[in-house]
This record gives C-alpha cells, sequence and structure tokens, in this order.
C-alpha cells in the first residue's frame, strides 16, 4: 500500500469512527483503539497516543459549544481536573510497565462498560438540599440553563467523586481515551449531578486529561505525524458532521445496536489478549 | 449590581472567552496539521506505507518543541504536520492558564490556586514525567 492510500484508508476510517462515536455518546476513541489495532495492525502504543490526540480535538471542539452556552460547571470542572490529570500522569507511568496484551484486555472490559452505559435509563438527579460543607466551601455548586429556564443544582459526595476522578484520569492515559463514561458515572451517580451538567463538564475535562497523558506520550515517542494527521482531521470532521445529525434525532435504536457490535468487539479483544497475541 | 451578579457576569465573560479559545485553537491546529499533511502526500504520496505493527518510538525530531521547530524552519512537512499535533495540545493547556488569569480577574484565590495545580501537574508531564 503507499503512503497515499493507506493515509485515505484511515482518513475514511476515522471519519466513520469520530460520526458514530458522537452520534451514540461513546466518543470516537473506543472505536478508533479497535480500529487502528485490529484493522490497522498499529501496535498499541501508537494507537494510544494517535487516539488521545483525537479525543483532545474532539473534546475541545464540543467543549467550546457548551462553555458558550453557560451548561458546564467550570469551577467542578478545574477542581476535578487535579484528580484526571493526576490519573493521567498515573496512567502513562503505567503503561510501560503494563504488557501490550493486559492493555488489550482492560480495554476489552472499559469497552463493554462503556457500551452498557450509553444505553442505561438516564435519571435526572437535581439535589436543592445543601449537605456537602466541600461542595459549598470550593463553590460547586451552580445552577444551568434548561428550556429558558435557570435550574439550581447542589453537589453531594465531592470526596468520592475526586477519588473516581483518579481512576478516570488513569484509564484516559492507560488507554487512549476520553474516558467519559467513567466521569459521567462518578459525577452522576456520586456526586447527583444534572447529567447535562455532567455530560458537558465531563467533557470540559477530557481535553486536559488527555493533554496530560499525551504530554508524556510525545517524548516517549508515541506519537507519529504521518499516523496522527489523517485521523486527527478524519475524527474531527467525523464528529463535527455526527453532531449535526444529533440535534433532534432519536438515538435510542442506534445506541443500543452500537452497543452490541462494540461489545463484541471487546469480547474479541479480550479473547486476543488472553491468548497473549 | 451587587456583588454577586458581578461575579455572574464575569463568569459569563470568561466562558465566552474560554469558548472562543477552544474553537480557534482546534481550528488553527488542523489547519497547520492539514497543510502539512497535504504537502507531504504531494511529496510522499507515492511511497511504500510505512510499518505501525512493531513499535520503534519517533527519531528524536518529532519528540520534542525544539525538534518540531527545527524541522519547520527548514519545511520538512512530517514536522509541520507535528506542530500541528503540539497546536492540539497546546489548546487545553492554554484554556487553563487563560482560566488562571480571569480566576485572578475574579480575585478567585482559591481557583488561582487549584488552576495553577493542574497546569503544574501537566508540565510535570510534560517535562519530566514519570517513568518516561
Amino acid at each position: 500500500m503507499t503512503v497515499l492510500l493507506f493515509t485515505l484508508v484511515l482518513l475514511a476510517g476515522a471519519i466513520l469512527a469520530g460520526f458514530l462515536g458522537s452520534l451514540t455518546g461513546l466518543g470516537g476513541a473506543v472505536i478508533l483503539i479497535p480500529l487502528l489495532t485490529l484493522v490497522f495492525k498499529v501496535d498499541i502504543h501508537y494507537a494510544i497516543g494517535t487516539s488521545l490526540i483525537a479525543v483532545i480535538g474532539t473534546s475541545s471542539g464540543a467543549a467550546a459549544a457548551y462553555v458558550k452556552e453557560g451548561i458546564t460547571n467550570i469551577r467542578l470542572g478545574m477542581f476535578l481536573e487535579i484528580a484526571t490529570t493526576a490519573g493521567a500522569v498515573l496512567g502513562s507511568f503505567l503503561i510501560v510497565y503494563t504488557p501490550a496484551n493486559i492493555i488489550t484486555v482492560i480495554f476489552g472490559f472499559v469497552l463493554i462498560f462503556s457500551a452498557v452505559m450509553t444505553v442505561r435509563k438516564k435519571t435526572l438527579h437535581i439535589e436543592t438540599e445543601d449537605k456537602s460543607k466541600m461542595a459549598a466551601m470550593l463553590r460547586l455548586n451552580s445552577s444551568y440553563p434548561d428550556k429558558g429556564e435557570q435550574i439550581d443544582y447542589k453537589i453531594r459526595h465531592v470526596p468520592a467523586g475526586f477519588f473516581m476522578m483518579i481512576g478516570a484520569g488513569a484509564l484516559s492515559s492507560l488507554l487512549g481515551i476520553g474516558a467519559g463514561a467513567f466521569k459521567v458515572l462518578a459525577m452522576d451517580n456520586v456526586m447527583r449531578i444534572p447529567f447535562k451538567v455532567s455530560t458537558t463538564t465531563s467533557n470540559f475535562m477530557i481535553g486536559v486529561t488527555a493533554a496530560a497523558g499525551t504530554a508524556a506520550y510525545l517524548h516517549r515517542g508515541y506519537i507519529d505525524p504521518v499516523l496522527t494527521f489523517p485521523v486527527v482531521v478524519g475524527v474531527l470532521a467525523g464528529s463535527i458532521f455526527g453532531s449535526r445529525i444529533l440535534i433532534g434525532s432519536d438515538t435510542k435504536k442506534l445506541r443500543v445496536v452500537f452497543s452490541i457490535l462494540i461489545s463484541i468487539i471487546a469480547i474479541e479483544m479480550i479473547y486476543k489478549g488472553l491468548k497473549g497475541h | 449590581m451587587d456583588q454577586k451578579s458581578v461575579r455572574a457576569g464575569q463568569d459569563k465573560d470568561m466562558e465566552q472567552v474560554m469558548g472562543n479559545l477552544l474553537r480557534y485553537g482546534v481550528i488553527l491546529a488542523a489547519i497547520v496539521a492539514s497543510a502539512g499533511g497535504i504537502m507531504y502526500l504531494v511529496l510522499h504520496g507515492g511511497d511504500a506505507q510505512p510499518s505501525y505493527a512493531i513499535f520503534n518510538g519517533e527519531p528524536e525530531r518529532y519528540k520534542s518543541l525544539q525538534g518540531v521547530l527545527q524541522g519547520v524552519k527548514v519545511f520538512d512537512t512530517s514536522s509541520i504536520m507535528q506542530l500541528g499535533v503540539l497546536l492540539l495540545i497546546a489548546t487545553p493547556i492554554a484554556r487553563i492558564l487563560f482560566s488562571i488569569l480571569s480566576f485572578m480577574r475574579e480575585k478567585d484565590y482559591l481557583y488561582v490556586i487549584i488552576s495553577t495545580i493542574v497546569i503544574l501537574i501537566i508540565a510535570f508531564s510534560l517535562f519530566n514525567g514519570l517513568g518516561g
């Protein structure tokens, strides 16, 4: 295959990954990593480096819009970024000592978890009682606009949420993903944040977390320009296209079908990893 | 205006600037990477595809800001692509630096400290790193 053909095929694959990733809410990376490793036979380290760069692009692009709408809780994001970036540094350390096949197995399990998270029923939490002293001290309680109204909410269990974010950050750099599903889990179920706020704030943190991971990978040589260029441009284009279509469309069926598909890929990755391939 | 709505107004400004910063950072990075990428393909499109099946690590010139800038100076197309990548990494980092400035303007020193800690963690990863 020539460089030109390779680039074009990779670009097409990345567009598809970005498109499906934004349409299903799974993110481009969970599709990109299997695509790069299973289809293009790219070593997992290059795949992780490349994917993390794409993650920075899509999350920053999306965060730009959410921040302007005033949905993102910037203080909460900044505070939790201490945990996610520290976790990312931890993950970039762990990757050195984790054999490639173990990374593949962990990736498979995370994939299944993410698939389950996208089809689960969402319950809207709006806590109005000021129960957490820490949330008040850190001024994390805020409000967000919904259908022309400003809705107040309070945040709970700050330390537990903070510790879960360390784990989410570690997974982000260990696997080259945004780990949005874990961030949302911590914010929705533990910190009791309304999901509109948790998904946008998670997205806000993803770029910074991925930047912390890639900072380490850059000087370790995980990031190759010839591989990164088509992937980043493709994922960005695909996700912009996906988010345009997303507005006003019902994606429930798509998410279910896609989650099943993703789970099959996940099982293949776990099997290959355990076989020591 | 009371104290609270002054702060809310400042937060609104911060949100607008932050949104633009992120958007233009990504656009600039994509333009630079694409410019380098297209020139690279014109020059090397017919070459055989490099293999990524075995991890060898990248050459030194792609691994640091100085290395990339040196390549850009002599118009090396891969280095221009890599510069686009560096701009993308710099985008969220610039967002934190901007937060520090706006929290300072709001005299919200707790969040100046929090944002500074995040920057220090990233700097640690960038310049030193664990197990690098």
